[in-house]
């Protein structure tokens, strides 16, 4: 009894040992924001990976593919039973894009890009991937058709909680076929003045294709395609394929919907034959995983089969080279890419989850987040060493007190209760009052950040260099948990030692003690 | 708490029986103690060989020059400290080697301790620092069981010494005498069969020593408290029973 009354009169009248705590209470509440933030960005990027990607992914090694995805889709459902809620085949190929663009003497130059050249089924994409939550048309959004909209491509990123943050893309207020056929006039306007000046020098070309044996297109049919009334077959570029971000946040596009854009692959054939295709651009998508939006790009699945030869000319199945998977909420991902596994050969297809394709960017991240948790522990264990020294010396300045309760009857045991007490009370205090101050930092995390942006001038979190607007940040009781026991735990092991050296003080020599 | 109230009671009978020295009289005795205090590896004897009895009901006290081992007599006595050599009887029972569990239930139970600087805990009140006994022997909820009884025996015991208007006081706000006073409260709580007192007058005025004194007399007087004091002022001592003369680490017969 008398070890919680010495605790409790202790903790009220030594102001120094709160002062101590003050450091547990840093340190635990600077933990609980740290991971908290870190998990939201992770979270972020979690489902931003899986947005894109299905839940599994089924591939063939070939990268011609393979016949008949229905074939192929029903034996996986089959082999899986109702744990698949979508799938939707894909075609993926390696590619280089060209984009127009003006060069420094008003020639026209093509930027290249290398790419992957992704062919999907518009009407089941959207079942296994949030891809269309990414498009920039709000009616795309909706149901994607690869057609050009008239306009109304978002100027504000919709992605954005409110358009103050957002800075706006005023490009994209021109996109649609507005800009297409004042395109094409101007093209059409070049071409006069340059068949002029030709015209004088050369004789006219002819109207036979070069090769006849080439692909059919419009051209080849006897007429003009005509850039102002037509477009393409349409393209999805992701945006960091077709815009850089400038140095005040600003996004500006190198081409626009409405712009068209060449894009070469292998056909399926060996040895494999470079094609070259012309895609008009419908739309641009933001996943704001740059990995993915400087590198996919998505056209219609049939046309791309066509364009590579990939279509049965017999009975007009076309092939796929990858099936993309949404499992039934709750459903082990694991458990059903073995079963699918199971069910096919290995040496012709790999299935993967979304986390096994990204599995070294996530260990990656939460090797660092391991780390830095060890890191901040140190700032604990800094901490603790304050309250070893303050507990020493409280015990040095109790010696008398010490003493008399020795004299009185305490055992050594009793007396170490009470500073093992006294630290375990500080650590509670201190982890209770970190934790209640992370909290709420963590609550207020983006206020707080507008806060000393506008006290410094300088923004803390400025959302022109990450894809977000707002600080992510996700609280897990559990990780809040763990901090706090660990911080109180510590207080406990920095009080043992003071703590044994008071109960082993000899009741005389405490007593004489001045 | 109990098992341990029997192991400190109930051992030492069954097994120093043939040990006991029993004149009836005896209620604390010392056979052939002695004692050095170590500097460095230089020992400077204090007690060498002291032979000492103090009956029961009876007002010792043991008067001796500053350094003369008085004190260090009244810790052996009251199992604060051990001898080098020698043995320390209490009730018939050898009480210097007992196990320092029992050694704590024997100060807790049967010893009363005052001290010459009272030695009060200055984070509590007078009435806490009285029941602190208590707290120290009972669990949480033990003592949260017993409290009512506990609280009325301390105030009773404050009453008793005249401070029944300081409890609540802590002790940097009360006078020597006070202090003093609450400290014999404490030493009493626990119904001891023995008082060590240790130069308890030792840093009063005359007249605050003097009540002091009346105060330990009428308890020897009127409770049969077996009271050992050690002083260094003849004119103290003299208002016991009996006073012994420590010198050269001897008992010297006066």
């Amino acid at each position: 009894m008398y070890k919680l009354l010495l605790c409790w009169r202790y903790l009220r009248t030594r102001y120094i040992a709160l002062v101590c705590i003050v450091s547990v209470t840093l340190g635990v509440a600077t933990m609980i924001v740290v991971n908290s933030v870190m998990a939201g960005f992770t979270n972020e990027m979690q489902s931003r990976l899986n947005g894109m990607l299905g839940d599994l992914v089924f591939e063939c090694r070939s990268l011609d593919g393979v016949a008949d995805a229905k074939l192929h889709m029903a034996k996986i459902r089959k082999a899986t039973g109702d744990a698949i809620i979508g799938m939707s085949p894909t075609v993926s190929v390696p590619a280089l894009m060209y984009i127009d663009v003006m060069g420094p003497n008003r020639e026209i130059q093509a930027m290249t890009k290398p790419i992957t050249l992704v062919g999907i089924e518009q009407s089941t994409y959207a079942d296994v991937s949030d891809f269309d939550d990414y498009l920039q048309h709000p009616s795309n959004r909706q149901q994607l058709e690869f057609k050009l909209r008239n306009g109304g491509y978002d100027v504000y990123d919709h992605q954005a909680e409110d358009n103050e943050n957002a800075k706006p893309r005023k490009q994209m207020e021109r996109a649609g076929w507005p800009y297409r056929r004042y395109k094409a006039s101007l093209l059409k306007q070049r071409e006069l003045i340059a068949g002029r000046e030709k015209a004088s020098i050369e004789t006219p070309e002819s109207n036979l294709p070069k090769n006849p044996f080439g692909p059919a297109n419009d051209q080849a049919e006897g007429r003009d395609f005509d850039p102002a009334t037509e477009q393409h077959p349409g393209i999805v570029l992701g945006i960091g394929t077709c815009s850089f971000r400038g140095t005040d946040g600003t996004d500006q596009f190198f081409a626009l919907p409405g712009d068209d854009v060449r894009v070469s692959f292998p056909k399926a054939s060996l040895p494999p034959e470079a094609i070259s295709e012309f895609y008009t651009i419908v739309d641009v998508y933001e996943s704001k995983m740059s990995e993915y939006d400087a590198n996919f790009v998505f056209v219609p699945l049939r046309s791309l089969q066509q364009s590579r030869g990939l279509i049965d000319p017999t009975t007009g199945i076309g092939k796929f080279s990858s099936i993309q998977i949404k499992l039934r909420p709750g459903a082990d991902a694991n458990q059903v890419r073995d079963q699918i596994r199971e069910a096919f050969p290995p040496h012709l297809y790999v299935v993967s989850t979304w986390r096994d394709k990204q599995g070294p960017l996530l260990a990656a991240v939460q090797m660092e987040q391991a780390v830095l948790n060890v890191l901040l522990f140190m700032i604990i264990a800094v901490a603790g060493f304050g309250i070893l020294a303050i507990f020493t010396m409280i015990v040095v300045e109790k010696t008398r007190d010490i003493g008399i309760l020795k004299s009185l009857g305490a055992s050594g045991r009793g007396v170490l209760g009470i500073f093992l007490g006294y630290g375990l009370s500080l650590g509670i205090l201190g982890a209770g009052a970190g934790a209640g101050l992370g909290l709420l930092f963590v609550k207020y995390i983006n206020e707080i950040a507008d806060l000393l942006g506008r006290i410094t001038g300088q923004p803390v979190f400025d959302p022109s260099v990450y894809y977000f607007y707002k600080i992510p940040a996700v609280v897990y009781p559990q990780t809040v948990a763990w901090i706090c026991l660990g911080a109180i735990a510590i207080a406990v092991m920095a009080s043992i030692l003071p703590a044994r050296r008071a109960a082993l003080l000899h009741p005389v020599k405490a007593l004489n003690y001045e | 708490m109990s098992s341990l109230l029997q192991a400190a009671s109930g051992s030492p009978e069954q097994s120093t029986s043939p040990l006991a020295v029993s004149p009836p009289l005896e209620q604390m005795g010392t056979r052939g103690l002695f004692k050095s205090y170590y500097k460095g590896t230089l020992g400077i004897p204090v007690l060498q060989g002291i032979h000492l009895s103090v009956h029961e009901g009876e007002f010792l006290s043991i008067v001796g020059q500053s350094g003369s081992g008085k004190s260090t007599l009244l810790h052996l006595l009251g199992t604060l400290d051990q001898p080098d050599a020698g043995e320390v009887y209490f009730e018939g029972n050898r009480i210097d080697n007992l196990p320092s569990a029992s050694c704590d239930l024997l100060r807790n139970r049967h010893f009363g301790m005052v001290f010459q600087f009272y030695h009060l805990l200055p984070e509590f009140s007078a009435l806490e620092n009285v029941l602190t006994p208590a707290l120290i022997a009972e669990s949480t909820l033990g003592y949260w069981r017993k409290r009512k009884q506990y609280r009325r025996r301390a105030e009773e015991l404050l009453e008793l010494v005249g401070l029944s208007d300081r409890m609540k006081h802590k002790p940097r706000e009360m006078s020597g005498g006070e202090m003093q006073r609450t400290a014999i409260a404490r030493a009493l709580l626990a119904e001891p069969s023995v008082l060590l007192a240790d130069e308890p007058t030792g840093n009063l005025d005359r007249a605050t020593g003097e009540q002091i004194m009346q105060m330990l007399r009428e308890l020897n007087q009127e409770q049969k408290l077996t009271i050992v004091m050690v002083t260094h002022d003849p004119w103290i001592a003299e208002q016991a029973d009996r006073v012994v003369r420590l010198g050269e680490g001897q008992i010297q017969t006066a």
